[in-house]
């Protein structure tokens, strides 16, 4: 066995061959500290600031980062494969812990997938209410993202009424599913159960509360001098570059893509009923990615307002077959969740579980961008910019 | 406020004129290379590419208005030999059919790639296969045509044993370096229901929908 393939170390045996590499090695080290090139800078696996798991490892010289890689597979669960073994009333279940501050929004895309292979659509009264708790994990999911984002930058205030006003729209969230953070509310054919009573009237008193925390966190945060020379002109996306790695949500928004699957899809969800406006912003910084989720917030109060309004009356459950099989065939739906397009290839042999699943989560072509982004920029940028781009781990490794 | 969402019986066109229109540009671009094809109206357009043809195909897709790189990943046509993981470790094990079986736009191949890409303008979204050789389990590279196929192409790397060539790095994303086998190929035990039986669907929740006829596997 050869282990080099140079013409010094071809006589040598392979003891020898390793210790003249530690040699060199070790020379090569001694060259780094005496010039001082440049040293490597290993953020997390466990960081306050990356939300969970993400580890980057960057290469520094002096402050600027010559190259930045996210290293993945802390969280790996293996969904994909799981969901092979599973029926498919069960996946939901797994599905839900892939964005656990969304997790409504993620069952929503697979059950829609499910009823489009089976032919069957939920009664209306359940579309509006899917879109509702749809709309309002977007709002749990992204209110926090504005109170962590002071966080990231130095401000502390923002998380305490970040966490306060969440904490009304996950108690509406328990109130009308049994599950604060996993509801596992969403059936093939339409909903585990109806709305409690006086839900309606709370819920609009909380929608209020939200939009006085949107105020708030623009007066406070977006305002801020100091949040503002941070992020304005930080990490910028062009469009193009937006499309090749496949951002979405706000991600591709602040790069001046309008584009929302929304609005811009066939879906049975009910968001055609209601008026609603796609923010988007020409920017593509750091600054944009913020402010086009705060506007995006504010946007997905007034949708809940307005679907609260028109809720129309009947079943909330289809005629489904007590044991679902699916009949055989491919679907792919996707639907914008809080963090981009979240979408199931789901392939089906006519049996109870699915045969293939692919997890088409956001998080993992946002963050995918990374490594291009972070070239040069400066190190308290990096967590500036990855913040912006605004993942939760559990969306980037499934 | 309308409170009429329409059947979908309605909203289903049985003609597509859109998507018809769409996948017809597609193979007058891309001519022969288009194996198969197949429209869902009101749904989606899938078409299956030659193998050979893959890099040139995203190429020419991306300059005919599919800019937008949504997912890539690879399907394993191969029944599982395990079955749903439901067997009796006690047991020998059953004896399963895995003859290969393709799904839409057909295949030759144990393993396909799966590419979804999306016209920014149109929002339509097509998606394109293409047969990975059964003896190589190698394919072309498309990170040069999507940059954001660089970390897909990595995953599909190490969870389906599938070579790109030209992919600029194939280090694995998820497992560690010595990890022998690819775990998403379906010869790859789920080891967590080998060792333990599986219960079953031990009670099945009554549904809200009324009294839903239990309808037993046909």
């Amino acid at each position: 066995m050869t282990i080099l393939n140079d013409p010094v170390s071809a006589k040598l045996g392979d003891r020898a061959q390793l210790s003249y590499i530690a040699s060199q090695a070790a020379d090569a080290r001694l060259n780094v500290e005496l010039e001082t090139e440049g040293m490597t800078l290993n953020i997390g696996p466990q960081h306050p600031a990356t939300h969970g798991t993400l580890r980057i490892i960057a290469r520094l010289d002096g402050e600027q980062v010559l190259w930045a890689e996210p290293s993945c597979g802390y969280m790996h669960r293996g969904y994909e494969k799981l969901t092979e073994v599973r029926s498919f009333p069960q996946v939901t279940s797994l599905i839900n812990r892939i964005d656990w501050l969304g997790s409504f929004a993620n069952e929503v895309p697979f059950i829609l997938a499910a009823e489009k292979l089976m032919g069957v659509e939920a009664p209306p009264r359940a579309q509006w209410i899917r879109t509702i708790l749809f709309e309002l994990s977007r709002i749990a999911n992204v209110s926090l993202f504005l109170g962590d984002l002071g966080v990231q930058l130095g401000a502390i205030t923002p998380v305490f009424m970040a966490f306060r006003d969440r904490e009304y729209v996950l108690n509406l969230i328990e109130s009308a599913t049994g599950g604060r953070f996993h509801p596992n509310f969403d059936r093939i054919g339409g909903l585990k159960d109806d709305l409690p009573a006086g839900w309606i009237d709370e819920t609009k008193v909380v929608m209020k509360k939200l939009r006085n925390f949107c105020d708030e966190i623009e007066s406070l945060l977006f305002g801020n001098e100091i949040f503002q020379s941070r992020t304005r002109g930080i990490g910028v996306i062009p469009r193009d570059i937006a499309m090749q790695y496949g951002l979405s949500g706000a991600n591709l928004r602040a790069s001046g893509v309008d584009w929302d699957l929304r609005r811009d899809q066939d879906s049975p969800m009910a968001w055609n009923k209601v008026d609603f406006k796609v923010w988007t912003h020409p920017d593509g910084d750091s600054f944009a990615r913020c402010w086009v989720r705060l506007q995006e917030t504010r946007e997905a109060t007034k949708i809940v307002d307005q679907l609260l309004d028109g809720i129309p009356a009947g079943p909330v459950m289809a005629k489904v077959p007590k044991i679902i099989k699916v009949p055989e065939g491919e679907a792919w739906v996707s639907t914008e969740n809080p963090l981009g397009e979240m979408g199931y290839y789901v392939v089906s042999r006519g049996d109870s579980g699915p045969f293939r699943v692919k997890i088409r989560s956001a998080s993992f072509n946002n963050i995918s961008i990374t490594p291009w982004l972070l070239r040069g920029v400066y190190v308290p940028d990096i967590i500036t910019i990855l913040a912006s781009l605004y993942f939760i781990l559990g969306d980037i490794d499934r | 406020m309308v409170n009429q969402l329409s059947s979908p019986a309605e909203t289903t066109p049985v003609v597509d004129t859109v998507r018809d229109q769409v996948l017809a540009d597609v193979q007058a671009a891309l001519g022969t290379a288009v194996v198969d094809s197949l429209v869902k109206p009101g749904d989606d357009i899938w078409i299956r590419v030659s193998t050979l043809s893959w890099n040139e195909s995203m190429k020419k897709l991306q300059a005919m208005g599919f800019d937008y790189f949504c997912f890539l990943s690879a399907i394993d046509w191969m029944p599982s030999p395990f079955g749903r993981g439901e067997d009796d470790p006690t047991e020998p094990a059953p004896e399963r059919d895995t003859t290969i079986r393709p799904g839409y736009t057909g295949g030759d191949t144990r393993m396909q790639m799966l590419v979804r890409l999306v016209n920014s303008r149109t929002h339509v979204g097509i998606n394109v296969k293409a047969d990975v050789p059964n003896e190589t389990y190698t394919v072309d590279s498309i990170a040069n045509v999507f940059a954001g196929a660089n970390w897909h192409e990595r995953e599909a790397h190490e969870m389906f044993g599938i070579g790109f060539v030209g992919h600029p790095d194939l280090r694995n994303m998820y497992l560690p370096t010595d990890f022998e086998g690819f775990p998403m190929r379906k010869d790859f035990p789920l080891l967590a229901r080998m060792v333990k039986p599986w219960p079953g669907i031990v009670d099945v929740e009554p549904l809200p929908g009324g009294d839903a006829e239990p309808e037993e596997a046909s």
